[in-house]
């Protein structure tokens, strides 16, 4: 098989020099089994251009001090630091407030945050939580865990059979009065579907209900903007998009946020302290209790600033482009089943090959150096609804090439013959 | 440079992955076990007629990655006409096999797995139906799962 470095990326439409931004990512740069590494398991986590590497070093050699409590120069470095990543998340997703911004280990922690503070306030007996059959368990087992607590009930907008997007003809049957939240995922981490958050938020709206928005697969992919979505919470996790591990955040609408209960309770959350007795500091500080990550946020910030510069439109496009690519390719395959829509897919493919076991096809795939992801996508109840126990996975970013799917095709077809399919 | 490759997926995995032995439901079990790997969807029974101490017939239903299932399948026919004792010392070879590397002479056909050990993340493919024969011969008709639920 040839290798990644001796293909040439077909010409396309675009511009850009996608190759080019590889040599901002260290760790792309490698042998894996003897084979240059194909990185195709961007969903999973993407890769830290050395911007971002670099940053987390230089705050821990020059800058590094305990944020919000210092009177000292390096304090102020650190808080200065920390509340612009804070402006520069919020510019990030439009929000019309930093306030309105609280940080986050994750996309996970920001929901459990809203299920917790919001939900333990807001909900009771017989409400209704309205989710998508298409959610990551982590958009799940939070709201579980509340109605178990609360008596609420969860219901369910399906997918269609044929291409496993959300029924929209079915909105107004499962949007009825009894909702009281509307839980949903942007873009599918299990089937690359795009889903039309802004038109789902305003049918919500319209029926008082509260919305969230898990953007974990789109905020480091396409452009949001929380006040066109519409929606009053959106979860953002940082290392799909460049950052670390560890550093996400929750956006809030502010009319929401200061409603809500504090979360953890601890220091820098706290106005005032008595033996029996606290009251609460300011959001989105009330959210953040005890030293946050602090290189986390500046790190994101570098992040954000990154993929900004690289314009996430044309991200969205190039991410696209190789994901249909990925998709054609694959259905040219004799025995290869692919799961979501045969277009508009955002940068992934889900796929099995005749009765291979996902495990089996990633497996092969690494010792070809190819990155895959195989399992259920912590997307049980969907792959049960897809009839499936797992797939393989197939997720790109923008530092991904056409060659590389060439590549992905070549090790498809070595799969089959060794399996003899 | 794939050495390691055929050594995980050796012909009889292989074989034994699309032809699997023993591969029903056993109507009159006397003991019966489901061994599920919920990280991967990995879900297999084992069926087993005990006449007294000893199994008289094993057989599998379920389904997994060619690495469980050939295990599963090997499983049925290495324990037949073995001692509930016997079974867990089969056990504890495979399972020191799967994880070091090294066949013991005894184990006959099980040495196909001994590659596994090259690949951690399959380790527990092929040690789960072996957990469910344990547990189905010790007569707790339980699911074992790779991942320990907490209580």
């Amino acid at each position: 098989m040839e290798s990644v470095s001796e293909s040439t990326p077909p010409a396309r439409e675009t511009a850009i020099d996608w190759a080019a931004y590889r040599k901002d990512f260290p760790i792309l740069d490698q042998q894996v089994h003897g084979h240059p590494l194909v990185y195709l398991d961007n969903a999973a986590t993407s890769q830290k251009p050395r911007a971002v590497i670099d940053s987390l070093v230089r705050y821990y050699e020059r800058d590094n001090a305990n944020v919000h409590r210092g009177i000292h120069e390096l304090s102020n470095r650190s808080t200065d630091a920390f509340e612009a990543a804070r402006k520069r998340a919020a510019r990030f997703i439009n929000a019309p407030a930093p306030e309105e911004i609280v940080f986050t280990r994750g996309a996970t922690e920001a929901i459990n945050l809203v299920a917790s503070a919001w939900g333990n306030a807001n909900l009771k007996a017989g409400d209704v939580i309205l989710l998508t059959e298409m959610e990551h368990h982590s958009n799940i087992v939070p709201w579980q865990l509340l109605a178990e607590k609360t008596g609420a009930i969860l219901r369910y907008l399906p997918i269609t059979a044929d291409e496993h997007i959300l029924d929209l003809s079915k909105l107004d049957e499962v949007l009825t009065d009894d909702v009281k939240l509307f839980s949903m995922v942007h873009i599918s981490n299990a089937l690359g579907v795009v889903n039309p958050v802004a038109e789902l938020c305003e049918a919500a709206r319209k029926k008082g209900v509260v919305t969230l928005v898990d953007a974990a697969q789109s905020a480091g992919h396409c452009p949001l903007d929380v006040q066109e979505i519409g929606c009053d919470f959106l979860v953002v996790s940082g290392h799909k998009m460049c950052a670390p591990t560890g550093i996400g955040f929750l956006f809030g609408r502010a009319e929401r946020l200061n409603r809500m209960p504090p979360y953890h309770g601890g220091g820098e959350m706290i106005a005032t302290v008595d033996y029996f007795k606290s009251t609460w500091n300011q959001i989105p500080h009330k959210f953040e209790a005890g030293t946050p990550d602090i290189s986390g946020p500046i790190a994101l910030h570098v992040a954000m600033d990154y993929l900004d510069k690289i314009g996430r439109e044309n991200l969205f496009k190039h991410d696209k482009e190789l994901s249909q690519y990925a998709y054609d390719r694959l259905a040219e395959v004799s025995g290869c089943r692919l799961y979501g829509p045969k277009q508009g897919r955002a940068g992934l493919v889900s796929f099995m090959l005749d009765d291979v076991h996902a495990h089996d096809v990633v497996t092969i795939a690494d010792r070809y150096g190819v990155a895959l992801r195989g399992g259920h996508h912590c997307t049980q109840p969907l792959m049960k609804k897809l009839g499936v126990p797992s797939t393989a996975r197939a997720s790109f970013y923008f530092y991904n090439t056409h060659a590389e799917v060439d590549r992905l095709i070549d090790v498809v077809h070595e799969i089959k013959k060794f399996f003899g399919s | 440079m794939f050495d390691d490759l055929t050594d995980l997926y050796q012909q009889v995995i292989l074989e034994h992955a699309k032809s699997p032995r023993n591969f029903r439901v056993m109507e009159d079990a006397t003991c019966v076990a489901n061994g599920t790997n919920p990280l991967c969807g990995d879900n297999y029974t084992v069926y087993l007629k005990m006449d007294g101490d000893v199994v008289k017939d094993a057989s599998f239903q379920g389904s997994g990655c060619a690495i469980s299932k050939a295990s599963a399948s090997l499983l049925t026919a290495a324990i037949k006409g073995k001692t509930r004792a016997d079974v867990e010392l089969l056990f504890d070879k495979v399972q020191n096999m799967v994880t070091t590397g090294e066949a013991d002479e005894s184990v006959g056909k099980l040495a196909a797995f001994a590659g596994v050990h090259k690949f951690p993340a399959r380790v527990k493919c092929a040690i789960l139906s072996w957990h469910a024969a344990k547990s189905a011969a010790q007569g707790i008709a339980e699911t074992v799962s790779t991942e320990e639920p907490a209580e």
